[in-house]
Order: C-alpha cells, then sequence, then structure tokens
C-alpha cells in the first residue's frame, strides 16, 4: 500500500474524502441549477479518468492502467465520480494498492467526491493490453502475452519470443512466476531468463 | 468457557438463527471448497521441492483465496438481503467453526507429498474447470461474473495439475507409485463433488446453480485423458466418503482452520 501511495505521491488517499475538504460539496443539496451535462461535469469526469488511466501499476511501473485495460470507464452517478475499474487476477494483491493509488490520485486532482468501483465483467483479459502497453512491457524486459492466447486449448503449445534477443527458441520454466500475473521462461538462443506475461 | 448458551452461540460466529437461503448455503460452499483449498496450497509456500513449484502453488493459492474473497463478499450480501444483517467476508472465513463450514472433505485431505497434493489438485481442477464454465452461465448475474474470472484462472490450475500427474505417474518407479498411492487414497472423496443437496437442486432447476451430474462426463474425460499418458487408470466406481457438505468433516479442518483463524480471532478487528 506503501508503494501505491508513493508511487501517486499522496500521503493518504482516504483522509479528506466525505469531508467536504479542498472543492465545494453539494451533497445533499438539491439538483443543481444547471442540470445540462455539458455543464462543467464533463471536464471533471475527463480529468478523473486522465488522473486515473495515469496511475502506474505497483509491480510493472512502466504499465499506466490505461495501458493494462483495467480502466472501465468513469461516470457520474448522482454528486459522485465513478471510476471503475477490474481485477487482473482475483488473488492479485496489487488490486487494493491500485485501487488506493487512484483514490490518491484523484484526491490530488481535487475530485474529492469521486470514489472507485471494482467491477468484474467483462472479465479481464491479456488481449485488452493496449498496443503501446504490449511495446512497454517488452522494452522492460518482459514479454508480451500473445493475442487470443486466453482462448487456446487446454494443452496446446505456445511461441514466446525472447524480448531480449528475438529468438523464438524458448521455453517455459514455469507458468507461475514472481507475480500472479507472470510466467518464467528461458531463451535457448541467448540463455537469458525472461519473464512472460501470464496470458488470460 | 462458563458462557451461558445464548452468548456462545454469539461467539460461535454469530451464525445466525434464521434458516440460511439456499443461494446463501450454495454460495457458501463455493467459498468454503475454495478457500480450503486456497490455505492447504498456502502451507507449501517456502518449503515446496522446487523454487518454481513454490512460487506456483502460492499462486494457486493466491487465485483460490481469491476467488473465495468474491463468493464470501456476495454470500455476506445474500444474507443481508434474507435477514438485514450480512456477515463480511472476514466474519465468514474467520469466525465460523469446523461443524458449519460446508467444504467437501477432498480439499481439507493434509498435502501428503507432492503426488497427493497434485493428485487432489488435478481431482479438484478437473471438475471446476467446465463446472465454472457452466456457471458463466448462471441466470444469477453474479455467479456468472465470478465463473467468467475464475474459469480462466482454473485452466491454469488444471494445465498445471496435469502436467505434473503427468511427469510423477510416467516418470521413475519411485514417483509412479507414489502417484498411483495417491491416487488410490484420495479417489475416495471425490463423491461428494457430485453431492446437491435439495436446496441446490432448486437452484438448478431455476437455472442459478449447475446440475453436477452433468459435470461428471468430462470429468471422468479429462481423468482418463491425464491419466491414461501418467500410466495410470481412474479407479473402479466405489464407496465414497461423505459429509462435509453438512460439516461433518476429517479431524484434518479443525487443525486448519485453527491455524488459519488463531490471529483473527486473538485481535478481532484488528488492522494495519
Amino acid at each position: 500500500m506503501g508503494t501505491a501511495r508513493q508511487a501517486a505521491g499522496v500521503p493518504s488517499p482516504l483522509v479528506g474524502e466525505g469531508q467536504g475538504g479542498g472543492e465545494p460539496r453539494r451533497a445533499g443539496s438539491p439538483p443543481t441549477p444547471n442540470p445540462s451535462p455539458q455543464g462543467g461535469g464533463e471536464s471533471d469526469l475527463e480529468r478523473a479518468h486522465s488522473a486515473a488511466a495515469a496511475v502506474v501499476d505497483p509491480e510493472i511501473p512502466v504499465l499506466t492502467l490505461a495501458d493494462l485495460g483495467v480502466l472501465r470507464g468513469v461516470e457520474r452517478r448522482g454528486d459522485a465520480i465513478i471510476v471503475k475499474l477490474t481485477p487482473t487476477y482475483t488473488g492479485c494483491p496489487a488490486t487494493l494498492a491500485i485501487q488506493l493509488a487512484v483514490e490518491a490520485a484523484l484526491a490530488e486532482a481535487g475530485l474529492t467526491a469521486a470514489r472507485v468501483d471494482i467491477v468484474l465483467a467483462p472479465a479481464w483479459s491479456t488481449d485488452d493490453i493496449t498496443e503501446d502497453g504490449r511495446r512497454k512491457l517488452r522494452d522492460y524486459g518482459i514479454a508480451p502475452p500473445a493475442r487470443g492466447a486466453a482462448v487456446r486449448s487446454l494443452f496446446a503449445e505456445e511461441t514466446v519470443a525472447c524480448p531480449k534477443c528475438g529468438s523464438t527458441d524458448t521455453s517455459r520454466i514455469s507458468e507461475f512466476g514472481s507475480t500472479a500475473c507472470k510466467a518464467l521462461w528461458r531463451c535457448e538462443a541467448c540463455a537469458e531468463p525472461f519473464d512472460y506475461f501470464k496470458c488470460l | 468457557m462458563a458462557a451461558s448458551p445464548a452468548s456462545l452461540g454469539a461467539h460461535a460466529g454469530g451464525n445466525p438463527t434464521a434458516a440460511p437461503t439456499p443461494l446463501f448455503t450454495y454460495v457458501l460452499a463455493l467459498a468454503d471448497d475454495a478457500l480450503v483449498l486456497g490455505h492447504r496450497l498456502s502451507e507449501w509456500s517456502g518449503k515446496a521441492p522446487m523454487l518454481e513449484e513454490d512460487i506456483a502453488l502460492s499462486n494457486l493459492a493466491l487465485d483460490l483465496i481469491g476467488q473465495a474473497r468474491l463468493y464470501y463478499a456476495y454470500a455476506g450480501e445474500i444474507e443481508g438481503l434474507a435477514s438485514g444483517a450480512g456477515r463480511t467476508e472476514d466474519a465468514l472465513a474467520y469466525l465460523r467453526d469446523e461443524q458449519v463450514y460446508s467444504n467437501v472433505l477432498l480439499v481439507e485431505q493434509p498435502n501428503g507429498d507432492f503426488a497427493v497434493t497434485m493428485m487432489r489438485q488435478l481431482l479438484y481442477a478437473a471438475f471446476m474447470h467446465p463446472y465454472l464454465q457452466a456457471l458463466q452461465r448462471s441466470a444469477d448475474t453474479r455467479l456468472a461474473e465470478i465463473a467468467a474470472k475464475a474459469v480462466k484462472e482454473m485452466a491454469y490450475h488444471l494445465r498445471h495439475a496435469s502436467e505434473w500427474v503427468i511427469r510423477l505417474g510416467d516418470g521413475t518407479e519411485e514417483s509412479h507409485a507414489r502417484a498411483a498411492t495417491a491416487l488410490d487414497e484420495i479417489w475416495t472423496f471425490t463423491g461428494e463433488l457430485f453431492e446437491m443437496d435439495a436446496g441446490e437442486r432448486d437452484l438448478v432447476r431455476q437455472g442459478v446453480a449447475v446440475d453436477r451430474e452433468t459435470i461428471r462426463p468430462i470429468w471422468q474425460a479429462t481423468l482418463d485423458r491425464v491419466l491414461r499418458e501418467a500410466m495410470l487408470a481412474r479407479p473402479a466406481d466405489r464407496w465414497m466418503q461423505t459429509g462435509g457438505r453438512k460439516g461433518r468433516h476429517s479431524e484434518h479442518l479443525g487443525h486448519l482452520l485453527a491455524e488459519m483463524q488463531v490471529l483473527h480471532r486473538a485481535h478481532p478487528g484488528a488492522t494495519w
């Protein structure tokens, strides 16, 4: 959790929330005289979206939430702005860290009425990682997931290119790696071990 | 120890007096299966036969505990709708006693040697993978969503366990003997995977739960394929152990829960 807060550069994401600090809040007040969706609300939504999209994954700090494809939308519900996130792996400890980091980023942007909702459907897939995200992963030394790999048949073999030398003469050491999202591979050409993104 | 019956009841995790709804009972059983097996696998952390497997087993445990959390949170919401006071996922996991845990006996069996752990994992995952595939079409949206998430992880569990059972069964004389013994010893716990009480049968009719009997041919076909390659054979049908779903457990669950729950019970409500 400390990591997430440091990543967002804010000491505590939760302090101040719901206390009316920062921007004026309208909680409990009747609808504003200007109910138009364009009436200032849209820019708040956009700011919330940019703030959340720029948060980085605590375990793969080169990827933003936008790259990862876990940001599932930002919407207004009553007075609140709801940022919808979806978890990558159900048991991934980074899910909470990411949620706290997004709350911190929203607070930093002065959006005190914004909160995070975790949504399950549609279930996240490694296909949701953007092209930009895939390039960043490769540069970082992690082989990006093959597209459509999640639907391969149960016992089919995969071909994975080494992120260091590009050779496809690689072999799997273990389908489970240092975090919930990585597998361990080895390149037979350059003899380097490397991480491969675990396909879902 | 000198507590009155009333306070004793309250202490036992605040088990509500109102009869639980069939949906609550059903979701809780899914949760208990996942949590107990997840905890069992976590016992390998730090002492698996090799580093890669240590990491793999911890990953599997994490997946299952993550899935259990989704089920517990939902069970608590169902209970809240029915009684006005639903328990949290922590209360359901940490403050219920052995007699109200409804996991199947298979998942609470001790890890044994590596062959027992992998065989138990194969028998469970070969059932749960097609079960979750079917549950994705549940009339209950939340269950369908959880299943769609969990089935992807379960594919990894099934592949991992299958590869190990093949490696052990088709390995050395020693590993083959151990794999065969493991299969023979825990086969008797597989009958419970197909048990459904009246409440669950009602949920099947409503399209909420999956008819476990429809999973049997898929489960058997997966096992046959893996076991044949492992130079092993699926045991013949025989008398099966039962009781877990009704809270009648083997001696092993009490020890597991004691270790899992002691910290939470010693420091109620503690956070960090």
